[in-house]
């Protein structure tokens, strides 16, 4: 597979990732030299392979349904970027007419 | 025998750089020693070394030397010392520590200090041991080098030119040069065990679910795991012990009874049936470190060990699943590093979208960039099938067959990595040829079974190299069995780089008791 400079840009966008023109062909390089090992999945016989999510059997953990502490809003709040009262502040988020 | 090896230091200087936990901790026990000393001792090591390799990049002196004291004052009081007491440890900066600056190494934390402590911090900190710094890794431990840390990179305490390996190089390098006792790292694909080669030392990635993940930044969270680094093999299996267990706060926490881990500590392996897969002594092992694995495969067999060739052919495409799984699972765990909560946030956008993208470009650098956008490829609809349900086939086929091995054999060996530690900046150009260096550490991480990596030989000018032991999920003893009996064998672990060479002034490299 050969990974093209539109594919980063594209990838880019879904993983709002602002990448600039260099980095972009840059990647696109690299990742089309990484992709040789990756394509060599597609020798692999693997018919009757289950996809295998976790290395181990647990499946899925369940646990009662109970209330327990959880962080004090200032201590979550000790990190934020910006904040306002017991908000984390971001700039807008919908379109003003 | 400990309490032997403790006396017959008695009147002679400690050297720091030759500091077990097993020996220490019964020191502090009897008082011979103050863990105020110690942590002094081990802050002045720092002060003295840490410019030249750069293993730490916050380093909490001031907290430290203040639980000393406490800890001090508590045994003088009679209190009973703690299993850990008074032990100096580092811990990766991917591992959250309440109040004490973690960074990932990257640009995107470098202001974030957490309010709780991961799981296996507050296991340390309870059984007495006091957190030294918080060491150096490859961003958000994307790498295998230690250079792709946001703040500087650390150098090999061996040869300065060369890199200590990763992604817990920061880790690995502490405790080989004396500037900690033990230390944590993380391993997804290798972190714990490759830096552990290069550096000499012992370094193990436990079962998956073993230790409790609760407070490590995540990057691949179906192959993570949080691991012991020591300076021997009875100094891994007391971490181990004092951070393995049953964690409701990680959801994939293995719930079954843990044996004592040091108990397993028998130097005697008669007859017992060691694996070497072929395909790890492929063409791109190096001639040096295929010699010292052979040497190791001749000590084993000299200690009554069976050693049996094995193949398995799904080893040959784990780097592929591995890359593809990890980049996949990278791209979504990252997701959080969004701006609003924590983190960096740029400037200059007037809606929170372009604020997002904008954060996350600047904030990030180029390895977890480039994964970023190889995991979200992987995972785009008309390639999910074709790459990342294709690996997780591929998983599975290397688990069966690591499953089929152990129905004959006890554990598996292998060298830890195809080289030596190389040059810094031999790799850096080509994010390829750094990938390999993970060749034989990433099939553990695929399928959840433990692997360690102990010293078995030095390579002509010096170099350290290691041997990888693995086992059957969940069988942490047969490992530290096989790696004690042959550590017990050998003198590898006995040497040390010669740090005083670097620097004009003492090393701090004794402590008189």
């Amino acid at each position: 597979m050969s990974i093209t400079k539109e594919d980063v840009e594209r990838m880019s966008i879904l993983a709002r990732l602002e990448l600039s023109e260099d980095e972009q062909s840059l990647f696109a390089e690299q990742l089309s030299e990484i992709s040789r090992i990756i394509d060599s999945l597609a020798e692999v016989d693997t018919e009757d392979m289950d996809e295998m999510i976790f290395p181990s059997e647990l499946g899925n953990v369940f646990r009662e349904d109970t209330v327990l502490p959880s962080a004090d809003p200032e201590e979550a709040l000790s990190n934020a970027p910006d904040r306002e009262d017991r908000f984390f502040k971001v700039p807008r988020i919908l379109e003003v007419d | 025998m400990v309490r032997e090896a403790a006396e017959d230091r008695r009147g002679t200087p400690l050297r720091l750089n030759e500091l077990k936990a097993h020996e220490l901790l019964p020191m502090i026990r009897r008082k011979e020693v103050s863990v105020e000393e110690v942590v002094a001792a081990i802050l002045h090591r720092i002060s003295a070394i840490d410019s030249k390799i750069r293993a730490y990049i916050t380093v909490a002196g001031e907290e430290a030397l203040k639980k000393a004291k406490e800890a001090d004052a508590r045994l003088a009081g009679g209190e009973p010392a703690r299993p850990l007491e008074g032990l100096p440890v580092a811990i990766k900066d991917n591992i959250c520590t309440q109040g004490l600056r973690t960074t990932a190494a990257s640009r995107f934390l470098e202001g974030f200090t957490p309010f709780y402590d991961a799981t296996v911090v507050e296991r340390l900190k309870d059984k007495g041991a006091i957190i030294i710094g918080k060491t150096n890794l490859d961003e958000f431990a994307m790498g295998s080098s230690t250079e792709n840390s946001a703040m500087f990179p650390t150098r090999n305490p061996w040869d300065l030119k060369r890199v200590p390996g990763g992604s817990s190089g920061g880790s690995a390098a502490s405790v080989i040069a004396g500037e900690a006792v033990c230390a944590l790292g993380s391993d997804t694909g290798g972190s714990i065990r490759q830096p552990a080669s290069f550096c000499g030392i012992v370094g193990l990635k436990p079962s998956y679910g073993l230790v409790s993940r609760y407070g490590l930044i995540g990057y691949a969270s179906s192959m993570d795991h949080i691991g012991p680094m020591t300076r021997d093999v009875r100094d891994c299996a007391l971490i181990l012990g004092a951070i393995a267990g049953y964690d409701s706060k990680d959801s994939q926490s293995y719930p079954g009874e843990l044996p004592d881990y040091t108990e397993c500590l028998v130097p005697d392996i008669k007859g017992m049936k060691v694996g070497v897969p072929k395909e790890y002594l492929d063409e791109g092992l190096s001639g040096t470190v295929r010699d010292a694995f052979m040497k190791a495969l001749d000590k084993l067999e000299e200690l009554g060990a069976k050693v049996v060739e094995v193949s398995m052919p799904s080893l040959k495409h784990s780097l592929a699943a591995y890359y593809v799984i990890s980049s996949a699972e990278a791209s979504s765990n990252l997701a959080r590093f969004d701006g609003v909560r924590y983190g960096y946030r740029a400037t200059g956008s007037d809606d929170s979208m372009t604020m997002m993208a904008m954060s996350r470009g600047e904030g990030f650098g180029p390895e977890v960039k480039r994964r970023i956008v190889l995991g979200t490829y992987v995972l785009s609809a008309e390639n999910y099938d074709k790459y990342f349900g294709e690996a997780l086939r591929v998983r599975s086929l290397v688990t069966r067959d690591f499953r089929e091995v152990f129905e004959v054999c006890d554990c598996l060996v292998g060298p830890t990595s195809p080289t030596v530690a190389f040059e810094a900046g031999e790799k850096t150009r080509d994010p390829l040829e750094m990938y390999l260096s993970d060749v034989y550490t990433v099939p553990p991480n695929l399928a959840g079974i433990p692997g360690v990596s102990i010293p078995c030989g030095f390579d002509e000018e010096g170099m350290p190299i290691g041997l990888q032991i693995m086992a059957r999920q969940y069988n942490e003893e047969a490992l530290l069995r096989a790696a004690y009996a042959f550590e017990q064998a050998t003198e590898f672990h006995k040497r040390n780089p010669e740090i005083e060479k670097y620097t004009k002034e003492p090393a701090g490299g004794e402590m008189s008791v």
